[in-house]
């Protein structure tokens, strides 16, 4: 028997994880000497409060949007790929190559050409880890974990050793060349006469990241795929009695994921930085973790999840700078959202699907109950 | 200490008025029931009658809503099973719980240790075994790994550390399922010296044999309920049946004499390996005709899982299997599930919750799983079209009456029998040349057995094909038309079941060919 | 290269590998438990910055010390509630506990120091001070041996023996031991503890609190031994490492032990680039040389050499069934 409303599992059970994380963040300001209702309100500004401030939470929004639907897609096979960092790394490195040594006409052809890069960069990364599983057992939690790290040594080393310009002493390409300039939003908001910050990052790919949510969508709950990989998730030994080859789904899944992770490159390699520079990820990759959880691996709830991050890194940097708090404030209340969406799940639904039962008991009608029915 | 003989003694065990439910699902209502010291006590029902919840009570595993329990005649309370242990009951599960990269005697040290150092307990341990292995033939070598023995093996230890931490009453549920009938029968020699010894036994089953055989008292239960205690001497197997489902019980499925055309499927000479090597099909043939039942009678474990999965396409093998004369692919990139589906084989799996179903997909979704390729479910060359499925799962689901009728529940909140009716209407419904259905009625209550079996007949005599692979022998006995016997993955041999009976069969599951018997 | 210049890569050797050996022991009690932890570098971070802060404030190491093992044993109590007591998932939780580690450091170094999230430079009982072992002096004349027992074996921080020590000690707990027996049935076969009428959670909770102990030295061994004093992240990826070298000793703790000095001797060697160079005639990228425990454990998992099998009920929480 159903033991909750879906409304309950996909609303009411990250709002009370979100309001536990938000009280308890608020407690750790207070503990630190501050005011947390000052710091809410500062963060609420510096987020939201301007098209500045817009322009930077859409900006870190979009890079949340890929790494959130990332984890997602390998959440959807039942695979926790915690190596969205590394496989974002890789995506740079192939939005750098692309732009760099591709002579592109005009950015609409450059961010195709970005996107296929980025993509193929990306998945390249998580294909390796996802063949050790399919084939040879390698947990793949773990040796995501170390494809990270040896992703952050190998952009060090090429970018100190071999893309660093002739004559340059800090560990970064060059500058890309003009035709690979992405519009910000300001530029794009322009021809249609509406005016905005043009000192703000967010830029043309936020729209990609939507049209990839959309994608995600229709791929997981749509396609013959995505049921194949939903059926894998939930259970193996079925999918393998279904003729879906185990192989087959953990390759193609974690290629996904990793392309929608490296994909996140267009917007802070192409279209923020423009160039490419030492840790580039800035922790992005697992954010997308934080996300993917607390959008119960939706895209829609992604996209939320990915806005409302966002705005937590743009604000926990104003706050910074207008506050003695530091910028790691977001660092705890990021844990904190990833604790109680993640893993203590159970601590919420428990008594919740026990407070529905007991209302569900007393309200019942038969025809609710379908094991009764023989 | 009680000793058998003492006529006025306390009962080893009595639990009054006992309940406990699960959420909505009352699992033990209102349960009495008095265990004589030095006796066998049969518990006997279907499945999800309640009993292993009952026995989890016991054992401290649940905790009961309601009820008491005394132990020999002191009421004891139970919260966990330390102090089950404690006072003196000992359990083997069904699925046994063992470590199994430990040896045979840290496994039986594990939680019974003398002292904060292991190796006075593994020496004592040591000796103890040994005593206990001459006094009741179960020997078992306590240096090996568990990983490395049989499962007969393994029940002994189960046995062993009951009697180690000093059990009187030990509780067995379901023993015999992974035994062969020559083991079972050891099995039941074994717990015979127990009694002699004053040993306390509970054994619960579904099998009306084993009751017949060596309970001296035997309790139904049925949906959670106790029907009736009685005598094993005093009552017949057609009177418990009728306790246990609660209405005349109908052993025969009716049906009319086979037609069987040429034949369907051809296999000659099938073999398995598994991961770890061991050959779990050793060369097999057998043929199965058109409008035929071909049953495989067997004990579980040699080796029709595996042949059912070599035939539903996800088990490489050699060896070569014909369906209606032509090569079927078992090792290239054809040997799939989707191909074997194509070809025209259907399957219902052994384990519906494991393989049949998702049990978090819809009815919906599990009506096309394994199907989900076929064109009339695709919108376009990546969309399926899920409209079109919805409507056609509402119309099977209506068709085989399952209940609810609702398309857009959970699998898992559907009764067995109701999913089990999902998976056969799924691939009964493909109008498939070729059924492989394992274990048919596995965890379904019996208005749906009923139904099942009826489905199943009604399929041969539209002239398809059926291969049915049971644990039942009873079942094997009601629907096939012909039967062949598995033994450690071989067939032991084909009969007709009007020429054959349980013994006979029993023996061909044992492993001893006709002749020698 | 001469004999002085490989005893100081080898002393440089014992040194980073002591975090990574008391994390990774610290991981196996764990992990033989059913408990993963991928949570170990935020127990090492938040034991560093609570022990060099602690020391800082009261100008004892040993308090300092104390104070690290219980902010790392808090961050275990948290993991353990939610992976055992709630049935979490051990990954994600480790997760979460490696930002709040990660944030929470710098928060509290900057609300307490408002010194950039560093904490004071440690000095004289402040931090754990080298230890010179009797006749280190008088022996360092004997030829080879003299120069090994006072240039390699004299002259660590107390925490760099202890470490050295725990090795033998989790071998004899674990194979010799009621409680060894137990905390390795609890990581193959829950089920089978709990109807021996042993605790799981109980078992549990205890792996989970041994492992924030050894993780609360390794981090107050970091700010107090190795360096002097909290600086923000300066793990580093000991965590990861010590987790690498867990897989890499297949869960044991003598192979632990070689898994972490090697990993230590390539920190170690990282660092003298030139040697490198000198020694095999070409230069190696230092970035290689970070890489390498990661490249060799994947290679290891990936069961190229040998076969890495972990605890059979690693990371699944235990539900009872019957």
């Amino acid at each position: 028997m159903q033991k909750m409303p879906q409304w309950a599992d996909v609303v009411l059970i990250p709002l009370i994880s979100l309001i536990l994380a938000a009280v308890l963040s608020g407690l750790v300001i207070l503990a630190i000497g501050e005011n947390p209702i000052t710091a809410l309100t500062i963060m609420i500004d510096g987020a939201m409060g301007s098209k500045y401030a817009w322009g930077y939470t859409l900006y870190y929004a979009t890079n949340f949007i890929f790494t959130g639907l990332a984890v997602s897609v390998a959440f959807h096979a039942r695979m926790f790929n915690i190596g969205g960092e590394g496989q974002a790394t890789l995506g740079g490195l192939g939005v750098a190559l692309c732009c760099l040594y591709l002579p592109w006409p005009h950015w609409t052809l450059a961010i195709l050409g970005a996107i296929v890069a980025s993509a193929a960069f990306g998945a390249i990364w998580a294909l390796i880890p996802a063949w050790l599983q399919a084939k040879r057992g390698s947990h793949i939690v773990i040796t995501t974990i170390m494809f990270n790290f040896i992703a952050a040594a190998l952009l060090n080393y090429l970018l100190v050793s071999v893309l660093k310009p002739v004559g340059s002493m800090e560990p970064a390409t060059g500058k890309f060349p003009e035709p690979t300039h992405l519009p910000n939003f300001a530029e794009m908001l322009a021809p249609l006469g509406i005016s905005f910050s043009r000192g703000a990052p967010a830029n043309v790919s936020f729209i990609i990241a939507i049209l990839a949510c959309f994608a995600v969508w229709a791929l997981i709950w749509k396609t013959r795929l995505g049921y194949e990989i939903r059926a894998f998730g939930h259970s193996e030994s079925a999918a393998k009695y279904a003729g879906i080859s185990p192989t087959k789904i953990i390759l193609i899944s974690m290629s996904i994921s990793g392309a929608l992770a490296g994909m996140m490159a267009l917007n802070n390699v192409m279209g923020e930085a423009e160039r490419l520079v030492l840790n580039a990820t800035e922790g992005a990759g697992f954010i997308g973790i934080a996300v993917a959880l607390m959008g119960r691996s939706h895209p829609l709830g992604i996209f939320l999840a990915a806005l409302l991050f966002g705005a937590l890194y743009q604000g926990g940097a104003i706050l910074s700078q207008d506050t003695s708090i530091p910028v790691q404030i977001v660092l705890v209340i990021q844990a904190l959202v990833i604790m109680f969406t993640g893993a203590l799940d159970n601590m919420v639904r428990v008594p919740l699907e026990k407070v529905f039962l007991a209302f569900n008991l007393s309200s019942a009608k038969p025809a609710t109950k379908p094991t009764a029915a023989e | 200490m009680t000793s058998p003989a003492s006529g006025t003694a306390h009962p080893a065990i009595e639990l009054r008025g006992i309940s406990k439910a699960f959420g909505a699902v009352q699992a033990n209502k209102d349960i009495s029931i008095r265990v004589m010291p030095g006796t066998i006590h049969g518990i006997i029902g279907e499945n999800g009658a309640g009993k292993s919840t009952l026995m989890s009570i016991l054992y401290g595993f649940y905790k009961a809503d309601a009820g008491e329990i005394f132990i020999n005649g002191s009421k004891t309370l139970i919260p966990d099973s330390q102090a089950a242990i404690a006072a003196g009951i000992g359990m083997v599960f069904q699925h046994f719980k063992l470590v199994e990269n430990f040896t045979v005697l840290e496994n039986v040290v594990l939680g019974a240790e003398d002292s904060g150092l292991l190796r006075p307990s593994l020496a004592r341990a040591r000796r103890e075994l040994k005593s206990l292995a001459e006094e009741y033939e179960l020997n078992v070598d306590p240096d090996a790994l568990i990983e490395d023995i049989g499962v007969g093996m393994q029940q002994r230890v189960e046995i062993l550390k009951a009697l180690y931490r000093k059990a009187d009453i030990l509780i067995l549920d379901e023993p015999t399922g992974v035994l062969t009938p020559a083991e079972a029968d050891q099995l039941f020699r074994i717990l015979g010296r127990l009694k002699e010894e004053g040993k306390t036994i509970i054994l619960i089953t579904h099998k009306l044999r084993e009751i017949m055989e060596i309970t001296e008292t035997v309790s139904v239960m049925r949906r959670g309920e106790m029907t009736a205690t009685v005598k094993t001497a005093e009552t017949s197997p057609p009177e418990l049946a009728e306790l246990m489902v609660g209405r005349k019980v109908l052993l025969r499925v009716d049906k009319k004499p086979a037609t069987p055309g040429a034949n369907v499927l051809e296999v000659r000479d099938l073999k398995v390996t598994d991961d770890k090597g061991v050959r779990r099909l050793k060369g097999i043939s057998f043929d199965v005709r058109a409008g035929e039942i071909l049953g495989i009678a067997g004990v579980a474990g040699n080796g029709q899982s595996e042949l059912l999965e070599v035939l539903g396409g996800y088990e490489k093998a050699s060896g070569t299997i014909r369906l209606n004369g032509e090569l079927i692919d078992l090792t290239g990139k054809h040997s799939d599930g989707q191909s074997r589906r194509h070809r025209g084989i259907a399957h219902v799996p052994e384990d519906r919750q494991r393989e049949g179903l998702i049990m978090d997909y819809m009815a919906w979704e599990n009506a096309v799983f394994g199907y989900h390729h076929e064109p009339e479910y695709q919108k376009s060359r990546l969309f399926m079209d899920n409209a079109a499925i919805r409507e056609d799962a509402a119309a099977k689901m209506g068709r085989f009456d399952v209940r609810p009728p609702d398309p857009k529940l959970s699998a898992k909140n559907f009764s067995g029998g109701n999913q089990q009716k999902i998976v056969l209407a799924r691939e009964i419904e493909r109008n498939p040349d070729l059924l492989l259905i394992g274990q048919p009625t596995r965890g379904v209550d019996i208005g749906a057995i009923e139904f099942i079996h009826q489905q199943i007949v009604a399929l041969r005599d539209q002239g398809k094909a059926i291969l049915l692979v049971s644990v039942e022998l009873d079942e094997i006995l009601s629907l096939s038309d012909r039967i062949a016997v598995m033994f450690d993955g071989q067939i032991m041999g084909e009969r007709l079941p009007s020429e054959t009976d349980a013994k006979e069969l029993g023996l061909l599951m044992a492993g001893m060919t006709g002749e020698a018997a | 290269m001469d004999l002085l210049t490989l005893l100081q890569v080898l002393d440089a050797t014992v040194r980073l590998s002591t975090p990574l050996l008391l994390a990774c022991l610290a991981g196996l009690f764990s992990e033989r438990a059913g408990i993963f932890d991928i949570g170990l570098e935020g127990k090492m971070l938040a034991a560093a910055f609570t022990a060099a802060a602690v020391a800082a404030i009261t100008g004892n190491v040993w308090i300092g010390l104390v104070a690290g093992i219980a902010a790392s044993l808090l961050f275990s109590a948290i993991h353990g509630l939610a992976s055992i007591t709630f049935r979490g998932n051990q990954l994600i939780s480790g997760v979460a506990l490696n930002f709040l580690a990660s944030g929470l450091t710098v928060l509290v170094a900057q609300a307490w120091f408002a010194q950039g999230g560093r904490t004071p430079s440690l000095q004289g009982a402040a931090r754990f001070n080298p230890i010179t072992l009797p006749f280190a002096e008088s022996l360092s004349g004997v030829p080879i041996l003299g120069p090994i027992y006072a240039e390699l074996i004299s002259g660590h921080t107390i925490l760099v023996y202890v470490s050295f020590l725990v090795v033998p000690l989790t071998w004899w707990i674990l194979f010799r031991t009621r409680f060894g027996l137990r905390l390795r049935a609890v990581g193959e076969n829950p089920a089978a503890v709990d109807t021996a009428g042993i605790s799981v959670v109980g078992l549990r909770f205890a792996a989970v609190g041994i492992c924030g102990v050894l993780c609360g030295i390794a981090g107050a061994y970091l700010s107090t031994g190795l360096q002097a004093g909290f600086v923000k992240d300066m793990t580093a990826g000991r965590g990861y490492i010590a987790l690498a070298a867990l897989i890499f000793a297949k869960w044991r703790p003598w192979y632990a032990l070689t898994a972490c000095l090697l990993f230590g001797f390539l920190q170690a060697i990282a660092l003298r680039s030139d040697l490198i160079e000198a020694v095999i005639g070409f230069r190696i990228q230092i970035q290689l040389l970070d890489a390498l425990p990661y490249i060799l454990t994947v290679i290891i998992l990936a069961g190229f050499v040998g076969k890495a099998i972990p605890p059979r009920a690693g990371g699944e929480p235990y539900v009872k069934e019957r």
